[in-house]
């Protein structure tokens, strides 16, 4: 690299011509600069694309379409102020450039006139933009349902490094469904969302449907969300969390009222109880004392399957993804997941702590994973 | 001092090597040694970069592990802004400030000295962390409670506290230092609206770091006495409220923007007229616009925290005093094309950054006003979006302006010329490289993709952009090699540069390059705004660089190098280790060697400090 830096520095005239055509107004340099610009804009049509899973450009419910308009009203004066305020610096250095090393210009100090217009008149810009954002921060901050329209309470809790869902339940008051990393929502309908963390800062954003909110623990953050498309949206947790952050990832499923109603009335269900016996004895080593999965997760309807340290599997069979939503929800993946944990998600605590997986005495079989993968898959 | 019987050794007198270099109190050694060290770690704060962008390169990549990878995005950022930006700012601040307002040195020469060995002794501790079990992993925003013990057991938070704690020390000395200089020592008839630019942004910067550390200091006592004493600040588990630890930081964190950036458009400042061979347009425009920033950069801390849930009246209220510091920037702005307009404009390298400066802080000033508008801002909020804002205001802003100011004053600073060929080169693969890297991240931000991940999976959208940015990365690279390159270039075989090579204004240009250690024979008097330059256009007979002969240089005495301000700065490096690390001999446990040891090393250099005289009684000056 070094001697290439120097042979270059050496060779003059390879190094003059390059500067030539960088300096300003040669006609290489027009067609130069003719070329960069539409290659330029070829790239920046590429460069939004609503479909992208996570994109802002493509809302689907109120509160992502509100911050939307505010971007696009923004971003249209900006680029206005960016083609004026550029094309005048751009302007100034071509024509006043340098044609005679003695020539000195008038001293000019300044211009009143000028300098207040130039005060006033991005203030203007500014007061203009401030009255839709501050409108829109407080209907973002404003259920509807406070003004009467029904809705859904949900709450979401972020945990390190995976999200749960938290509903009421309609058929026993007081009681609580529990989920984890997939919501479900009713279409066209607001969701008020509670945010509570038992551990660090985490962030909730569904791009699509509303920008983030800080899940901060001893505080009690709300949001309210409403989505007007059916299909599933994919979230992912914003604030730096720890080691497995990029993988702490949810998804948002909307559906219809009654789609909805159906699938609340099955997670209110007591888990399937297995019936081949490969899965009887997957439940077997779930609820022994080599595995002790049963310390950490919940299976609703067993006896022992209490713990409450990790996800809630009482219907791990019927969700779409499994390890905060970063692996689809199959035979393969389950195996290599319980299999070797650390591998499909660096970081996370269940490889970090449990005795499987830290204890070579204890490590799971082949057979044992199977046993287990069987039961899981199951649970629907 | 000999009546109280302690023996203090004599101060060096002309010491020569290395000896010189560590017992200077020349604010221009000074500055050469913090511009140096900094630009070093400048460079290791680009290769933590580099890293992250070949991981980023493309979908579920394992260059590094996740864990190593929290560690170089933090060490990023702190390297940067703390080990980097700021200093570099300083090594501006020493070598000119003296120069520019008609000075021999700072007011407290061994004070200077002791920042600089001070801000090492930071750096050191930061940097060596990487050796001593690992870098520390939580953003150099270090938002609780992950810093707490419960959540980071290593060491890392650690040395980040204790680095950014010694730091402090050099950054409040040196801040009193200049702030004293500035006003005590003006050269007869400089009026404050006299002031060159540079000097009075760096005078704003000052106040702006003897206002904001304090308060990070407070915050990392803080956090440090729950990681070793068992307090509760921002122990959640025990009710703590992790938001107070934002509040903090912020209040410190957002004059830190200013702080690095007021002393860049300060350096725009004075290479924009001399490279147009016109005053600065709207001078106390600019002064009061510096000014204005500095105090309104203390009342929008909470933009940072739109999405924490301060409530729609706190985030309305913080969204509008945002926007309406973009006034004041947008002045500054509008004032430097006035510079330039109906000038005569030279496009040698110092004015290239100087322009790309421009340009680029634009579009970076641009992308603040769109996520100053809260409700927007919930969207890009920790995404790609605001890396892409702040690289566009600190690389393109002040690392642009920075490196047009190491073009500008190189042949002041050493009397040698950098290539100017090399220099447009250099200029010309930042400005493409910088652009390629960090334009394409506002898309990334907007396409959902957050900050701070170590992977993203494929079908995201993700894959283009990312790499792209990271062609982009290694174009910048280069160009910074480029850089490198003239630097050592130069110093071997550099042209020779008179005293005033660009037709300069300011009073730094009336002397020779490089400046005598005593720099003006005769302190000048000033009577105009760029003094120098209407000097050399009114009366034909001062042209000549040095000013005056009545007296004699040999008359002129400066203090003598001492060797207190370096002792005392070890032993705060020592002394530091102290919290870390104690000795355990047989049963008794925990004896704080270190502490001790550093403790008693500083206490000796600040008596003996306190007690050398000025000067050597048989010292010739």
């Amino acid at each position: 690299m070094v001697d290439w830096l120097w042979s270059f520095s050496g060779s003059k005239e390879t190094l003059g011509v390059a500067l030539r055509t960088m300096s300003i107004c040669t006609p290489m340099r027009k067609r130069l600069v003719g070329v960069l610009l539409i290659a330029l804009f070829g790239m920046l049509l590429l460069a939004c694309y609503p479909d992208n899973p996570q994109s802002t450009f493509d809302a689907t419910g109120p509160v992502a379409q509100s911050q939307l308009d505010l971007f696009w009203m923004i971003f249209w004066a900006a680029l206005v102020v960016f083609i004026v305020v550029e094309g005048v610096l751009v302007y100034t250095i071509i024509r006043y450039r340098r044609k005679s090393e003695d020539y000195d210009p008038p001293q000019t100090h300044g211009n009143t006139v000028l300098e207040i217009s130039w005060t006033i008149l991005p203030a203007i810009i500014l007061a203009i933009v401030a009255v839709p954002t501050v409108t829109t921060i407080f209907d973002n901050a404003n259920s509807p349902s406070l003004a009467g329209e029904p809705a859904i309470e949900v709450e979401a809790v972020g945990y390190q490094w995976w999200w749960e869902f938290k509903y009421d339940d309609p058929n026993n008051p007081g009681n609580e469904i529990v989920t984890a990393n997939e919501m479900h929502i009713p279409v066209d309908t607001v969701v008020n969302v509670t945010l509570t963390s038992p551990n660090v800062l985490h962030s909730f954003w569904i791009p699509k449907i509303a920008g983030k909110v800080d899940v901060v623990p001893n505080n009690i953050n709300k949001l309210w969300i409403k989505a007007e498309e059916t299909g599933s949206f994919l979230g992912q947790c914003a604030e730096f969390c720890g080691v497995a952050h990029a993988n702490m990832r949810f998804r948002v499923i909307v559906e219809s009222s009654a789609e909805f109603d159906a699938w609340l009335a099955s997670q209110d269900e007591p888990a399937l109880e297995p019936v081949d016996p490969l899965a009887i004895e997957g439940k077997t080593i779930f609820e022994g004392n080599q595995a002790q999965c049963w310390t950490c997760h919940t299976v609703s309807g067993s006896a022992k399957a209490q713990g409450t340290v990790g996800p809630n599997l009482t219907h791990v069979g019927s969700r779409t993804h499994i390890a905060s939503g970063i692996r689809v929800n199959d035979q393969k993946n389950l195996r290599e997941w319980i299999a070797d944990p650390d591998r499909v998600k660096p970081g996370n605590l269940m490889a970090a702590t449990a005795k499987v997986y830290t204890e070579p005495t204890s490590k799971l079989t082949d057979a044992q994973v199977s046993a287990l993968v069987r039961y899981l898959q199951g649970l629907k | 001092m000999t009546t109280l019987g302690i023996p203090i050794p004599k101060r060096p007198i002309h010491p020569t090597g290395v000896w010189d270099w560590l017992t200077t109190i020349d604010h221009k050694k000074i500055g050469v040694l913090y511009g140096v060290t900094a630009f070093f770690l400048f460079l290791t704060g680009g290769v933590e970069a580099l890293w992250m962008r070949v991981q980023l390169m493309g979908p579920e990549a394992d260059f590094v592990t996740p864990e190593v990878y929290n560690q170089l995005f933090t060490m990023h950022a702190t390297t940067m802004i703390f080990l980097g930006v700021m200093p570099m700012g300083a090594a501006f601040f020493n070598f000119l400030i003296p120069l520019q307002i008609g000075a021999r040195d700072v007011a407290f020469p061994r004070l200077n000295a002791f920042s600089y060995w001070t801000f090492l002794a930071g750096a050191l501790i930061l940097k060596f962390s990487w050796f001593m079990g690992g870098a520390p992993n939580a953003g150099w925003f270090g938002y609780a409670p992950i810093t707490g013990i419960e959540y980071n057991p290593g060491n890392g938070i650690d040395f980040w506290i204790l680095s950014l704690q010694v730091l402090g020390i050099a950054s409040l000395a040196a801040a009193l230092n200049f702030i004293v200089t500035i006003i005590n020592m003006r050269a007869p008839g400089m009026s404050l609206m006299r002031m060159p630019l540079f000097t009075w942004m760096s005078f704003v910067t000052a106040f702006l770091l003897i206002l904001a550390f304090p308060v990070i200091t407070v915050a990392l006592i803080e956090l440090m006495f729950d990681r070793f004493y068992g307090t509760n600040f921002f122990v959640t588990s025990a009710g703590a409220n992790p938001l107070l630890w934002q509040h903090l930081f912020w209040v410190f964190g957002h004059p830190e923007v200013y702080i690095l950036i007021l002393p860049a458009m300060g350096i725009v400042s004075e290479i924009l007229p001399t490279f147009s061979k016109k005053p600065l347009f709207g001078y106390p425009v600019i002064v009061l616009s510096g000014v204005v920033i500095g105090f309104m950069g203390w009342m929008v801390w909470a933009h940072h925290m739109f999405t924490v849930g301060l409530g729609p009246v706190a985030n309305s209220v913080f969204a509008v005093t945002t926007m309406a510091i973009a006034i004041p920037t947008g002045v500054k702005i509008f004032s430097w094309i006035g510079t330039m307009w109906g000038g005569s404009i030279s496009f040698k390298t110092p004015m290239m950054f100087a322009i790309g400066f421009i340009a680029l802080f634009i579009i970076g000033g641009l992308s603040g006003v769109m996520h100053s508008s809260a409700a927007s801002d919930a969207q890009q909020q920790d995404t790609y979006f605001i890396v892409a804002h702040i690289h566009y205001v600190l690389f393109g802003g002040a690392i642009f302006a920075i490196f047009g100011g190491i073009y500008y004053w190189f042949p002041k600073m050493t009397g040698k010329f950098l290539g100017e060929k090399l220099g447009q080169l250099n200029f010309w693969l930042m400005f493409i490289g910088m652009n390629v890297t960090f334009f394409p991240m506002h898309f990334l931000g907007l396409d959902g993709m957050p900050r701070r991940v170590y992977t993203y999976s494929e079908g995201m959208g993700w894959d283009y952009w990312n790499l792209v940015a990271t062609v982009g990365s290694v174009v910048l690279a280069l160009g910074v090699l480029v850089f490198l390159h003239n630097f050592f270039k130069t110093l071997i075989s550099g042209e020779e540069a008179p005293g005033d090579p660009w037709d300069g204004r300011t009073l730094e240009w009336s002397i020779p390059s490089p400046p005598p250690h005593y720099n003006f024979v005769q302190i000048p008097t000033v009577s105009d705004i760029d003094d120098w330059w209407h000097r050399k256009r009114e009366d034909d007979s001062s042209l000549a660089p040095v000013a005056g002969s009545s007296e004699d240089e040999h008359d002129i005495h400066l203090p003598d190098p001492s060797y207190w301000p370096l002792v005392t700065a070890v032993g705060l490096f020592i002394g530091a280790y102290g919290l870390l690390y104690t000795l355990n001999i047989g049963t008794f446990t925990g004896f704080p060697l270190f502490a001790i040891v550093g403790g008693s090393i500083t206490l000796v250099g600040i008596t003996a400090w306190s007690l050398e005289p000025v000067n050597e009684p048989d010292s010739d000056h």
